[in-house]
């Protein structure tokens, strides 16, 4: 009933991405490498490579996120594969038909990617395990539990600023118990060999035992911030206040929000990253969302280029094969 | 055939205090004679015991029968077939089926199919409150002329505490035993797996062990109050088990029940998405594992039961949270409760009684021992046999278990059901 999902090939090469564990720190970095060479593109006249021409890439949604899908779907369209959009909330299941009919009915269409996105964690795993062999399966957000090309992203950033990972203190704020977004940020940066990860949250937005994930855990803001190099912060949703989670976004604000004073503590070339969309007044200041330290449109725009090398080294084409 | 002779078997019998090469001699469905061979018996059959263990039949305590209702997953005669396989001769079913068990007709539409197919007695828990709803009592004296055993809200929250302290003191009106499930539907709060560091990890929704504590704390408190007789159900934390043996040490008039998988596995059994590993109460950790564990051998458990909830396959395949919680239990109960005797955690005999005696004292019931006059519910089993569980051999509609692959030493070779062979591994 459940077998182990191998995320590599016997020669080691992608074939799912579903999270970031079980990857080795020269796997990550090859995806960060290869994610390079697409940078580049959308800068030159023609911004399609022919890589995955003939193949078709289809977009499993079973939550909304017009974001994510828009630029796994631009991703696709760069490397020349064709794309479907499934958005499957108001479609098949909302009629009562299970995840894996859905899935044999869309694999009928002779797909050779599935870019998934589900609300309960363990989806992408799911659909890993019963889609037919051949076929690569991309998690695109599961429940709680992983966003690895999110993370990818993150790291691309951050390696685009600071170079080296080895020496850099990271802090992650906000809502790390919800955000599959973190849980797969902590795996990449612990895996790239970072020196410290920080978390900091009220208790409230903590997993239990999050210190068994791999970092330091923090609840005061000023105290977590100090010399870190990279700031990451959370989106904060408002359904939080509904579950007696946090008692305002007022005190949010004025407890972990990120303020210019606050950024001072951090190393004087941190910068401050966040996944979007930003809530400006309750997790991050206006002054600090738009000042010179924030990478937040840049983390969109590399997002771009990591997903196409996720999904050209899964297809097993690999960038080298780009025409220049 | 009317008389049966169990020859050259090692007789455990824990509400008896004999463990002994004992034969049996059984007629017209009763036990005639332990031992000495009664004047005159002409056995129509006989059955050879020899290197073999001879038990009273297993009582399972709180299986979630799924007729009616849910036929799908499970049929009162599959899961009698399935019972047999596994030495099981009593099955105490939960209230939770469609409808529930708050009527005496409801139970006596189970009584009379059960009766049927013939493979295992099956016993009622009733309803605690109407529709499991947990807002208005269940009609606890009718169900008690109906012969329902015990009542139990199972899982289902109660809507507030007063509730819970009338319904048992409703219920010890009739000396009915209320089998307490206790969990804080709140601290529950949707989640599927145990909320620890496995939880952290895959980011599935959490549930905390104080969701049992808190409730368990809160049902002593009532069990203290209203002299009602408890039986705290398939309990998964080690800190629920510290609080019952202090309240019994003061003297509670309570009892305590473990499911055999929790026993065995752990939270950390669900990494990878595990669905067969998800269970309701969730595999907690080993530290709650060792202390389930000594607490059997110690005495402040006293009964072990299955927890069975078979399944249809797809029920399983689904992303984890989205699947139904449970295991299929009934043919691995005793094979698992023998691994722990294996492993030197308890005598033969203790496991026996945690199986038969154990759960017929809780429930007041003239079961789970064989001397004389007693009906013969009887099950042999060969301790030294070497198997591997294969989940398409089971007898049982539901497949769902986390067992599939797993050796056991010790295989039922025979059951017999007041008298009569309803499983026989030559068969």
């Amino acid at each position: 009933m459940n077998s182990q999902i191998r995320q590599t090939d016997s020669q080691g090469r992608l074939r799912h991405f579903l999270s970031i564990e079980g990857f080795r720190r020269e796997q990550l970095e090859q995806i960060l490498d290869t994610a390079e060479s697409f940078a580049m593109l959308p800068g030159r006249q023609v911004k399609k490579v022919p890589l995955l021409r003939g193949k078709i890439i289809t977009n499993l949604f079973f939550e909304n996120s017009t974001r994510t899908r828009t630029t796994f779907e631009l991703a696709a369209k760069l490397l020349s594969a064709d794309v479907i959009n499934f958005n499957v909330n108001v479609s098949a299941t909302a009629k009562g038909e299970t995840l894996l009919d859905t899935l044999r009915n869309i694999e009928a269409m002779h797909s050779d990617m599935f870019v998934v996105r589900h609300q309960a964690s363990g989806a992408a795993h799911f659909i890993a395990r019963h889609a037919a062999p051949g076929v690569s399966v991309i998690n695109a957000g599961d429940g709680r539990h992983a966003h690895p090309t999110q993370a990818m992203l993150d790291m691309f950033t951050i390696r685009r600023h600071k170079g080296d990972f080895t020496p850099l203190r990271v802090a992650i704020v906000g809502d790390i118990q919800h955000s599959r977004v973190a849980r797969s940020q902590i795996m990449a940066l612990n895996t790239l060999g970072v020196s410290e990860v920080r978390v900091i949250a009220p208790r409230t937005l903590l997993p239990a035992e999050a210190r068994t994930l791999g970092v330091h855990v923090y609840h005061n803001l000023e105290q977590g911030l100090e010399d870190v190099d990279v700031i990451i912060m959370l989106r904060l949703q408002k359904e939080r206040m509904e579950h007696a989670l946090l008692p305002s976004e007022h005190e949010y604000f004025q407890l972990y929000g990120l303020t210019t004073e606050r950024l001072r503590r951090a190393g004087p070339d941190a910068i401050v990253m966040h996944p979007g969309p930003i809530n400006r007044g309750v997790e991050i200041a206006s002054e600090v969302a738009d000042g010179p330290q924030s990478v937040i449109l840049q983390q969109v725009s590399y997002g771009i280029a990591v997903r196409m090398a996720v999904m050209s080294m899964a297809l097993g084409a690999t960038a080298g094969e780009a025409p220049s | 055939m009317n008389r049966i002779h169990i020859r050259g078997g090692r007789l455990i019998d824990p509400a008896n205090a004999i463990d002994a090469e004992r034969d049996l001699w059984l007629e017209h469905g009763k036990v005639l004679a332990v031992g000495e061979a009664p004047a005159d018996f002409k056995p129509d059959q006989i059955i050879d015991a020899r290197g073999k263990i001879v038990c009273p039949g297993l009582i399972d305590l709180g299986v979630h029968l799924r007729e009616p209702g849910q036929e799908h997953k499970g049929t009162i005669g599959s899961e009698g077939r399935a019972a047999a396989r596994g030495g099981i001769t009593t099955l105490v079913c939960m209230p939770d089926t469609q409808p529930v068990i708050d009527t005496p007709a409801v139970w006596e539409l189970i009584r009379r199919r059960a009766k049927a197919c013939g493979n295992a007695r099956v016993l009622a828990i009733g309803a605690l409150t109407h529709e499991l709803a947990g807002e208005q009592l269940a009609e606890m004296g009718a169900l008690k002329r109906a012969g329902c055993v015990a009542v139990s809200n199972t899982r289902r929250p109660m809507a507030n505490t007063l509730v819970t302290r009338h319904a048992l003191e409703y219920a010890s009106t009739f000396s009915l035993p209320v089998i307490l499930c206790s969990e804080d539907p709140h601290l529950k709060a949707g989640g599927c797996v145990h909320e620890g560091a496995v939880a952290s990890r895959l980011g599935l929704p959490g549930i905390p062990a104080a969701a049992e504590t808190v409730a368990v704390a809160r049902d002593l408190a009532l069990t203290e109050h209203t002299g009602c007789r408890s039986h705290f159900h398939t309990l998964s934390t080690g800190r629920a088990i510290e609080m019952i043996r202090q309240a019994r040490q003061g003297g509670a008039k309570l009892t305590a029940g473990v499911a055999i998988h929790q026993l065995f596995l752990m939270d950390q059994d669900v990494a990878d998405f595990n669905t067969a590993c998800h269970v309701d109460p969730p595999l907690r950790t080993q530290s709650d594992r060792d202390r389930l564990r000594q607490a059997l051998r110690d005495g402040d458990i006293q009964v072990i039961c299955s927890n069975h909830q078979p399944h249809e396959a797809d029920a399983k395949t689904e992303p984890f949270p989205l699947t139904a919680p449970g295991i299929s239990g009934l043919e691995t109960l005793l094979p698992l409760s023998l691994k722990l005797v294996e492993e030197g955690l308890l005598d033969l005999a203790t496991a026996i009684a945690a199986l038969t005696s154990g759960p017929a004292r809780v429930l007041d019931l003239p079961l789970g021992r064989l001397d004389p006059g007693r009906s013969a519910d009887i099950c042999i089993f060969d301790p030294e046999a070497i198997w591997k569980l294969d989940p398409e051999t089971m007898a049982s509609q539901g497949k769902n278990t986390p067992f599939a692959g797993w050796e056991f030493r010790g295989r039922v070779t025979h059951t017999l059901f007041e008298g009569r062979l309803t499983w026989s591994i030559d068969s």
